[in-house]
């Protein structure tokens, strides 16, 4: 009897229950109720939402957002170069570039940003002037502006970072790739630029587009020496007509605005360099 | 002259001395196969003919030049990694585990290394390049990744790459060790045309075959000493020393 039921399943068209997924279901719906309840709070907040596109697009914003994105990109950039010397020192064989490399890297990524810009903005305090005697002198207080005490205190911090990126992704690749390149003949500069950074590029891509991100967001420390960032920027005009959180929302959704396009950036970079 | 000359080359990791004094000559067009049980230093010796790795004692020639030094004034100076680069460009190396460049096409590995290194132009190096994948027989996987051929055909891809520098030597380092067994016969036979045209080759392998058929000379090595040499039938057929009777007892 039980071998006639086995063979009346495999004979008939039986229905097939496909798997059911409840939490699904269950927790997009407090999902909704969570944006829906935030929602109706903003909705009720004593906030002056038609005020906000007009901070948004308000030319003491637009000034900040350019001077937030050219500290961005100079201070990353100018990280880059050197957190690519740095690496190179910290792998070199020579002991005296290596351990220069370490102080510099325990030094720069010991510090917290913030303070490292108040020293470099107050730096007049305690040096006038900046010279290399017999070459040239100039008064500190003229060179070291807000932008460039942001500049300093930012990317000095970020190349310590990249140069510990840049150094994982020359280790991560394979020590047979120098050799195939030594064995033809290749100089190291040719081996390091042809051969061993192109594929390090895809270890240091991904780690070095998180950085960006945090230094779009970090500039926002600049605020403290009154350089016109963003927030600063936003404090600019809601000191003169108190909507204090009108104008920070309007900085908010421009920090959104630039940290998209930077992933957008990042997956383009990461697709061009990645395995073949 | 011989083409390559060493004599007493000693080498050690840290405290293990790898290499004990080795004294060789490859003749110009000659085929050295070098045999022996794993450890006995014959891939060491080979890379520091090419400079990959430094020698404690003893020197190396290649076509009278002392590999790592510049001689000048009665005396040898060592020479900068940049310079030693210099003389590498006339020896060609082969590496057990092919060590293409990925992220180049098979055609690109092999022009890499004329327009890099010497400076060429890359549309006479395109056409030179074409005529070495034919040579190894993979005309028509000019624009393939490395990750998309087999190990056999990449590894002939990179004996494809050492000769485009038009080496005056080369050396393979246990070419087939990391091959599938269907796979090894085609680079094998890559090696042997390129024997036939009169290469100087020094080959560190395990094809007992391959030494047989292509070796004019045999060097079998154990802990880092060469404990006998000869044409490949002394020394495969009728071994004298009792270590070289015992390994090829076990491999043949």
């Amino acid at each position: 009897m039980a071998s006639d039921t086995r063979m009346n399943d495999v004979r008939e068209e039986l229905v097939v229950v496909p798997l059911r997924h409840p939490w699904r279901w269950i927790s997009g719906a407090v999902v909704v109720l969570v944006i829906a309840g935030l929602g109706w709070a903003m909705s009720e907040a004593q906030i002056q939402w038609e005020d906000v596109p007009g901070f948004f697009t308000h030319p003491v914003m637009l000034e900040g957002l350019l001077n937030t994105i050219v500290l961005a990109v100079a201070a990353q950039g100018g990280a880059i170069v050197l957190g690519v010397v740095v690496a190179l020192m910290r792998l070199s064989a020579n002991p005296v570039a290596r351990w220069f490399a370490v102080g510099y890297i325990w030094l720069f990524r010991g510090l917290p940003v913030l303070l490292q810009i108040l020293i470099w903005f107050n730096l007049a305090l305690v040096f006038q002037n900046i010279s290399i005697p017999g070459l040239f002198s100039v008064p500190t207080n003229v060179v070291m502006t807000a932008f460039v005490a942001a500049l300093l205190g930012l990317g000095l911090n970020e190349s310590a970072y990249m140069a510990e990126i840049v150094r994982a992704g020359l280790s991560s690749v394979d020590e047979g790739q120098t050799e195939a390149a030594k064995s033809i003949g290749m100089t190291p500069l040719t081996t390091l630029r042809r051969v061993v950074l192109p594929q390090a590029m895809r270890v240091i891509i991904p780690p070095t587009g998180n950085n960006f991100i945090n230094m779009i967001k970090g500039t926002s420390m600049a605020s403290v020496i009154a350089f016109t960032e963003l927030i600063h920027a936003a404090n600019n005009i809601s000191s003169r007509n108190l909507e204090i959180m009108e104008t920070l929302f309007a900085a908010a959704a421009w920090y959104l605005v630039m940290v998209s396009l930077a992933s957008i950036g990042q997956h383009y970079l990461e697709r061009a360099y990645g395995p073949r | 002259m011989a083409l390559v000359e060493a004599v007493g080359v000693r080498k050690s990791f840290g405290h293990t001395e790898v290499l004990k004094g080795i004294d060789l000559e490859v003749e110009r067009g000659e085929v050295v196969c070098l045999l022996g049980p794993s450890g006995a230093g014959k891939s060491t010796f080979l890379r520091c003919v090419n400079h990959l790795e430094t020698i404690d004692a003893g020197r190396i020639w290649v076509d009278g030049v002392p590999v790592g030094f510049r001689s000048a004034g009665g005396k040898l100076y060592e020479l900068r990694e940049r310079e030693a680069a210099h003389q590498r460009r006339d020896v060609g190396m082969v590496f057990q585990r092919f060590n293409l460049f990925p992220h180049r096409t098979a055609l690109e590995n092999i022009m890499e290394g004329p327009v890099q290194v010497l400076g060429r132009r890359k549309a006479e190096v395109g056409a030179e390049a074409l005529a070495l994948l034919e040579r190894v027989g993979l005309a028509e996987k000019a624009g393939a990744y490395p990750a998309q051929l087999s190990g056999g055909q990449q590894q002939r891809v990179a004996i494809a790459r050492a000769l485009a520098m038009k080496p005056k030597l080369m050396l393979f380092d246990e070419p087939t060790s990391a091959l599938d067994p269907e796979l090894v016969g085609e680079v094998l036979d890559v090696m042997t045309s390129l024997a036939r045209d009169g290469m100087t080759m020094i080959v560190v392998t395990h094809e007992i075959g391959f030494a047989r058929s292509v070796a004019d000379r045999v060097v079998f090595l154990v802990d880092g000493a060469v404990v006998e040499t000869g044409t490949p039938s002394d020394v495969l057929d009728n071994p004298q020393q009792p270590r070289t009777q015992q390994f090829l007892a076990k491999v043949l």
